[in-house]
């Protein structure tokens, strides 16, 4: 481990819409530098639990604390400047379509830089080199593919160096290979730029290779069922559900225990 | 042997019967009624268990298994054994999965008919938050536009610029067809009934007055909430689809002074512009009727309009029209902001959007020609 200062603490954190329960009594904390798995089934609240760690959607009850603050009881101002230290790559991209790509990375560093125009156009090349997009800095979204895309978004994630990275679902739609890419290409950014790095996803061989922590979210019990690194989880929990999960339905666990 | 599906009776001792099945199974060669079958074995009383011979069983599909499903479901609601030994393989196989996973409770959905009073009750619940939600949405709106009157809101000035083309330039063609066509009509009605006391003359003012007082504006107005409303909605619900939206907001960006103000500033700046083409063309329209058919000298039509639209139906029709600009682009903004999460949602939204452009156009209307009156205007 890069070191164990705690970075995100959730605690006791309940989430619903309206009167309708997602998940409840979830208490985890990840550490600078981890690479941390949100896992479940499908349906089981976790990119919900992604969206109210980024802002997206206030807690019904419970707390995240992000750097010693409690981020939802901040005031909205101090809520915007802990999120400028969020990077955010969504499931679909979510680049902005209107914009070139360019447009679309230089955005964030205009709105909080003072950076001259020359400044943000070497970044731009920079950042889009980083993720193998050197030269697509005029085209628009629609006119590169999903994969693309993707690297796209995760480069305008990265504008303005940020010290949390949110990935939902990154390798959902992308080719074994590109999805392995990706994988290092998050390792490799965690490594040089010391960010920590939550990712949604149930992809195992991402959670294996690159998740060091991780929750497991239980859509029937509706709350989680396991924390810890991935690996251990295979190796040592007993829990049926986990097992299930981790192994693709192979009841590892009957054999181990 | 015959393809038809048939099924033999043998009972084999006091408690089993055996069904043959012969033929082809399938679902488009008239298989059995299970209740029929079901008749059948009651009719030899005592049954505690079926056995099945399919061996005569040519090919079968879907059909075989439904048919199966529904004889097990009632020999399990009597109490009678369906041994699925004499069954094809694949057909035993594809029943076990079928039945391998229990259906869920409560996951199927119940059709219940809401009480008529429980109807009115949710209805006017959802009118409530409806109105609140667009008074909201008002309020925001508002604030965007102080910030941005003292220099803290930001949008894109690319993005302003195309908005002012679409929204302007490009209404063009289709508000000068639309409006020239209305003046030719308001004419040609009014020429049957004026011509029969030989007032021709005052097609002028009647064409002049009502396009530019009232017309032209609310002509304008309803064709950009058909044309840009839409299009506002379409493009800002298809963000919200596309997560662009929650990209904005978690970039600090707000998406009210970002997407919302510029539309709403174009279309208040393009709208007056539309409004005095409209005007002109729906004037142009009742000219050529009034020249071209009614021999009215051109000067006598050009004066008659000058002098019978005053200043104030100018003025009255362009402030009309700076507040339909307003309603039209809140109303496809609006919308789209509110968009769900899935295609059919774009296309209710811009559905939505442009009745609800149309509806505020109409009232907008009314209230202001009801305020003129009163201050006699």
């Amino acid at each position: 481990m890069i070191n164990s200062e705690s970075h995100i603490t959730v605690h006791d954190l309940t989430m619903a819409y309206g009167s309708f329960v997602v998940q409840r009594n979830l208490t985890f904390t990840i550490n600078r530098g981890d690479i941390f798995i949100i896992m479940g089934g499908s349906g089981c609240g976790k990119s919900t639990l992604m969206r109210h760690m980024i802002g997206l959607q206030k807690p019904a009850a419970g707390e995240i604390i992000i750097d010693k603050l409690n981020f939802w009881n901040a005031e909205v101002r101090e809520r915007e400047t802990m999120m400028r230290n969020f990077g955010i790559l969504y499931q679909s991209g979510a680049l902005w379509s209107s914009m070139t790509l360019a447009e679309n990375i230089s955005l964030p560093l205009e709105e909080y830089t003072d950076l001259s125009s020359n400044d943000i156009k070497e970044i731009i090349s920079l950042k889009l080199a980083l993720v193998g997009l050197s030269g697509f800095e005029d085209y628009y979204p629609s006119e590169i593919s999903g994969g693309m895309q993707k690297r796209a978004g995760l480069a305008r994630a990265m504008a303005l160096d940020p010290e949390i990275l949110f990935f939902d679902e990154p390798s959902a739609g992308l080719d074994p290979i590109s999805a392995k890419l990706l994988d290092d290409l998050i390792l490799e950014l965690r490594d040089s730029l010391g960010a920590t790095v939550v990712i949604v996803t149930h992809e195992l061989a991402s959670i294996f290779a690159i998740g060091n922590n991780s929750v497991f979210l239980d859509p029937d019990t509706k709350t989680m069922i396991a924390v810890g690194d991935p690996n251990k989880l295979l190796a040592e929990s007993d829990n049926p559900k986990v097992q299930n999960f981790l192994t693709r339905g192979k009841i590892h666990y009957e054999q181990t225990s | 042997m015959t393809n038809q599906c048939e099924i033999k009776f043998t009972k084999l001792d006091k408690e089993k019967l055996l069904l043959t099945l012969s033929g082809n199974w399938k679902l488009d060669n008239n298989i059995p009624d299970a209740s029929v079958i079901e008749e059948k074995i009651l009719s030899f009383s005592g049954i505690g268990y079926l056995e099945f011979i399919t061996t005569d069983v040519a090919e079968w599909d879907s059909g075989i298994l439904t048919f199966l499903i529904k004889i097990n479901e009632w020999c399990s609601k009597n109490n009678i054994k369906m041994e699925t030994g004499g069954l094809p393989q694949g057909v035993q196989r594809l029943l076990a999965l079928a039945s391998a996973v229990a259906e869920r409770e409560g996951a199927r959905r119940q059709f219940v008919r809401e009480p008529i009073l429980s109807q009115i009750g949710s209805g006017t619940i959802n009118f409530v938050h409806s109105t609140i939600e667009i008074l909201n949405f008002f309020g925001e709106v508002s604030v965007a536009f102080m910030r941005l009157l003292r220099g803290k809101a930001r949008f894109r000035r690319a993005d302003f610029l195309l908005i002012l083309q679409d929204c302007g330039i490009n209404a063009l063609p289709i508000v000068s067809l639309i409006c020239l066509l209305v003046g030719l009509i308001l004419a040609f009605i009014a020429a049957i009934q004026l011509m029969m006391f030989g007032a021709q003359i005052y097609i002028a003012s009647l064409v002049g007055i009502g396009m530019i007082r009232v017309l032209g504006a609310v002509m304008a107005g309803i064709i950009m909430a058909g044309r840009t409303s839409a299009s506002f909605a379409a493009q800002i619900g298809t963000m919200e689809v596309n997560e662009e939206i929650d990209a904005l907001k978690t970039t600090g960006i707000s998406p009210i002074e970002f997407l919302v103000l510029p539309r709403v500033i174009a279309l208040v700046l393009m709208m007056p512009l539309l409004c005095i083409f409209a005007d002109l063309m729906g004037v142009l329209g009742g000219f050529i009727v009034g020249v071209g058919m009614l021999d009215i000298g051109i000067t006598e039509y050009y004066n008659m309009t000058v002098d019978s639209v005053g200043i104030n139906n100018f003025l009255i029709g362009i402030f009309q029209s700076c507040v339909f600009g307003v309603l039209v682009a809140l109303a496809g903004c609006l919308r789209g902001m509110q968009c769900k999460r899935s295609a059919s949602a774009v296309g209710d939204a811009a559905t939505s959007a442009v009745v609800t452009g149309i509806i505020s156009i109409v009232i907008a209307t009314a209230i202001i020609t009801i305020l003129c009156n009163v201050l006699g205007i």
